[in-house]
């Protein structure tokens, strides 16, 4: 019997599946990830994930909480590989169980745990990781055929567990700005968007093969949207956002204002739009709630990328927004049946 | 082909339903014993006029209604009353109510029934009186005396109403009356309609139940019905929930508290209909009704089964198997576990679940909620389940209503689809249950403070007329001594009448004195009772303040 009261019956569903939706929804992504950056980043969330089951066990058997359940939702698991796919690739082992930690243990269990963390939890590491080490926050990999040196996994390896570089290689070599940030650095010297967009670390419409991690991050999405695992709200409401508030400003002045599509595939914008907003921990949970949400999230992101001091804003964005997700909750109350317009 | 309108959320739980319409509906075999609860509706419990030892006929009154909103209870066979007690009776409650135990003589012979042929001819007052005393209450559930609700002035309902959507899982009991008796249905419902002057008739069945909706469209068909259209509607839980069956049907939307027919509707259950007409052309009491048995037995059936069969003598004839843990009435998203596998099926019982651990398994533990909102996409009252949640998880009863807790119909949609396997629903029932305890408490502390008041106020008058008492009897003393002084002056001392006044005039001079000491003890209400710490502590206090003062005052001359 499932127990004494109604429903006797349950849908077959459980957040440990619906997490895994998601983590399998990061694959095409994180697919395209490695074909371009190499195999450092399964590294990376391999110690992420490993740091945020132990952390997560840890957390929940000093809190006298039964461990198995939570450790099996599948949630930390989430945290860990957001985490890592948002830090630069070839970051040293310790920031990312640095910042794992931090995310798991501080900004989820100290405020409840599961489903009571106010804040994402792995824009949360993300954000003490780039105030805390923002050197090291800036090693992103050149993609595969830029930049003319790249490192072999062995190298990698090296690098992150030992904070050795090969014989003859510097970071400088291997490493490059991010798009953004190219932009960003470019601008401030005077140079026009179209020079800009002409080096040879930018592709179709963004960063070379960034964009086509973003382009897999957005087939995920869709996964998730086809699976009805998140609602059309706020990818459509961030990105729709996105767009409109880049094509204003490119409309207005095109010479120093990349065009709106950079901006959607750049940086974490698809990762942001579809599986870091989309938190439903930290976002509002109404209809409308979710839309001026992620507008929100989308002007904040804009106006960071454009005249803030980091290279990307969707960590600060999101962490910003996570804020006002209480009163956004209780400011967009739908009406209820029967009580939408008075009837006489 | 009509518009059909949407209502918001709605899920869509495996059906079970094929299992039990495979056969006709089967006359269930006359039981060992019947156990009548005198309580089967809403409204007051009807009142026993058999006493234990009596016989009674089929279709006997033994329970007649206490009040305006009540109904008739009636013997389901003709036999002798064993007992009228306390027991276990089929109620969410699990507590036990007054019960008829009818030991059945076999015969099940009726008592003389007064049918009617010509039921157009009769007053409307006469055919809802005749519903009430035939204990004829709404089948779909509520249980709601049908005569109350078949009342309204002209032109004011439009719409009729009648609901065949049965959206639970499992039930079949109103999928298989309308194959089989929609011709005497449909005589209800024009009955129905005669007494609400309702101008159309709505007849409401979710598509998945082709047979009925064939056998009800050619019933109307072959009756010659104006205004009345059966439609098919779509399969989804919670479809057959008046509130939603009338907003697919009307696109109105009655909004909680409010009652449909101030909107211009009315709804009935189509076994309801059923009942009515039976009651009214036969004079045939509500003794008896159809009933799904279905879950952990070999042959899901439905039964035409008399009101106060033991269940567990029901689900036996549908070959119970083993593994059976219990029974739930009703279906398995509103339904509710029996206290006993014996209690008595009553009017309300339109299915039996056998139910096992492999029909239901063990819920999984909760875990925290997620905020997912899967639970507000279904809700069909459009509410936040997770806000509600929340609310009625810290207790916070006032917030919880502000969300509209009093909206929630109870579907349990948002449990069924919750991913961390809250009870949801569970706790919606709890804080609604805690508000009316409180409300009743609060009542019953209004009700108290207002007795405290009014006798407070009933000693201060004794009081005050006690001592004008004394000062009147007094008054009258004095005078009658200056009389008496006077007349005393003239010849003779009158030392003996005053003194034998004196003790009683001594009485009453205490009495005063008393009272004053009373009065006056009873002003400054702080100060009683102290202990003589406190005292010397009050006297040290003013001691102090006096200090202060000469202080004040020497300043100030300075």
């Amino acid at each position: 019997m499932s127990g004494f009261f109604s429903p006797f019956i349950t849908k077959p569903v459980s957040v440990s599946q619906i997490m895994l939706h998601v983590l399998f929804a990061l694959i095409p992504g994180i697919a395209l990830y490695v074909w371009f950056y190499g195999p450092a980043i399964l590294v990376s969330i391999t110690l992420a994930s490993i740091t945020a089951l132990g952390i997560e066990a840890l957390m929940l058997k000093i809190q006298h909480k039964p461990v198995a359940p939570y450790l099996k939702d599948n949630s930390a698991l989430l945290t860990a590989w957001l985490l890592a796919l948002s830090i630069p690739t070839l970051a040293p082992w310790w920031l990312v169980v640095v910042g794992t930690a931090f995310a798991i243990s501080i900004s989820k269990h100290l405020y409840g745990g599961l489903g009571n963390n106010p804040f994402n939890p792995a824009m949360v590491g993300y954000a003490v990781l780039i105030i805390s080490f923002p050197a090291y926050m800036t090693h992103w990999l050149a993609p595969q055929g830029v930049g003319g040196v790249s490192m072999s996994f062995s190298d990698q390896l090296g690098y992150m567990f030992q904070g050795l570089l090969p014989d003859g290689l510097t970071l400088d070599a291997v490493t490059m700005a991010t798009p953004l940030d190219t932009l960003k650095t470019q601008l401030h010297q005077h140079s026009q968007i179209e020079h800009i967009l002409n080096m040879p670390i930018y592709g179709h419409l963004a960063g070379k093969g960034g964009e086509w991690v973003a382009g897999g991050f957005l087939l995920g999405g869709f996964y998730l949207f086809a699976k009805r695992l998140i609602s059309w709200h706020l990818p459509v409401a961030f990105l729709g956002s996105l767009f409109l508030i880049a094509g204003i400003f490119h409309l207005f002045d095109p010479a120093h204002y990349a065009a709106p599509l950079l901006h959607l595939f750049s940086g974490a914008a698809m990762l942001g739009a579809f599986f870091i907003l989309t938190d439903p921990v930290t976002s509002p949970t109404t209809p409308r709630g979710k839309l001026i949400f992620a507008a929100g999230a989308a002007l904040l992101t804009y106006l960071i990328r454009v005249f803030g001091g980091f290279p990307d804003g969707i960590a600060f964005a999101t962490l910003l927004m996570n804020i006002t997700v209480p009163l956004l909750d209780a400011w967009t109350q739908p009406k209820v049946f029967g009580k939408k317009e008075k009837r006489s | 082909m009509k518009t059909l309108y949407q209502f918001h959320g709605g899920i869509h739980p495996p059906t079970n339903k094929t299992q039990s319409t495979q056969t006709p509906i089967r006359l269930a075999q006359l039981p060992v014993k019947l156990v009548i609860p005198l309580h089967q509706h809403v409204g007051n419990c009807a009142k026993p006029v058999v006493e234990a030892g009596d016989y009674v006929l089929k279709g006997q009154l033994i329970g007649r209604p206490d009040g305006h909103l009540s109904s008739a209870i009636h013997a389901s066979t003709s036999g002798t009353i064993a007992a009228i007690d306390m027991q276990p009776v089929a109620h969410a409650s699990g507590m036990a109510d007054l019960c008829v135990t009818l030991i059945p003589d076999g015969l099940d012979k009726w008592i003389e029934l007064a049918p009617c042929d010509d039921w157009q001819s009769l007053p409307h007052t006469e055919l809802r009186h005749i519903l009430r005393n035939a204990g004829v209450v709404g089948l779909g559930g509520a249980v709601f005396p049908s005569d109350m609700k078949l009342y309204a002035h002209k032109h004011k309902i439009k719409t009729l109403v009648l609901n065949g959507a049965e959206c639970e899982p499992f039930i079949t009991c109103d999928d298989l009356l309308m194959r089989e008796r929609a011709g005497e249905i449909l005589l209800g419902i024009e009955m129905m309609r005669t007494l609400l002057y309702a101008e159309e008739v709505l007849i409401g069945i979710e598509d998945n139940k082709p047979e009925a909706i064939a056998a009800m469209q050619a019933a109307v068909t072959a009756g010659g019905y104006a205004r009345m259209e059966v439609i098919a509607v779509p399969t989804i839980y919670p479809g057959g929930g008046a509130k939603q069956l009338i907003r697919v049907l009307t696109g109105i939307e009655v909004a909680a508290g409010v009652r449909s027919t101030n909107l211009g509707v009315q709804c009935f259950n189509v076994g309801t209909a059923y009942s009515v007409w039976r009651a009214i052309r036969y004079g045939e009491p509500l003794i008896s009704r159809v009933v799904t048995v279905t879950g952990n037995v070999a042959h899901p059936q439905n039964f035409d089964a008399l009101i106060g069969t033991p269940m567990d003598e029901l689900v036996a004839q549908a070959d119970q198997l083993p593994g059976t843990t219990g029974y739930i009435m009703g279906g398995p998203m509103m339904g509710v576990l029996m206290p006993s596998m014996q209690v008595g099926m009553i009017k309300a019982t339109n299915c039996i679940i056998a139910s096992s651990d492999q029909l239901f398994p063990a819920a999984k533990p909760a875990v925290s909620c997620i905020r997912c909102t899967r639970c507000a996409d279904v809700c069909p009252a459009e509410l936040q389940p997770q806000e509600l949640y929340w609310f009625a998880k810290a207790k916070n009863l006032d917030k919880a209503e502000d969300y509209h807790l009093f909206d929630c119909i109870e579907c349990g949609a948002c449990s069924y689809v919750c991913p961390s396997n809250i009870p949801l629903v569970q706790y919606y029932r709890f804080a609604k249950s805690e508000i009316w305890a409180q409300e009743a408490g609060k009542k019953a502390a209004d009700a108290a403070r207002e007795r405290h008041e009014y006798r407070e106020s009933r000693i201060e008058r004794e009081k005050r007329e006690k001592a004008e008492k004394l000062a009147a009897k007094e008054k009258a003393a004095q005078d009658a001594r200056a009389q008496r002084a006077a007349l005393a002056a003239v010849p003779e001392t009158g030392t003996m009448p005053v003194a034998a006044e004196n003790p009683v005039q001594q009485k009453i001079q205490a009495a005063i004195e008393h009272a004053k000491l009373q009065a006056a003890a009873a002003k400054p209400k702080n100060t009683e009772q102290l202990t003589p710490h406190q005292l010397a502590e009050i006297a040290d206090i003013e001691a102090r303040r006096a200090r202060v003062r000469e202080l004040a005052k020497d300043n100030t001359e300075e």
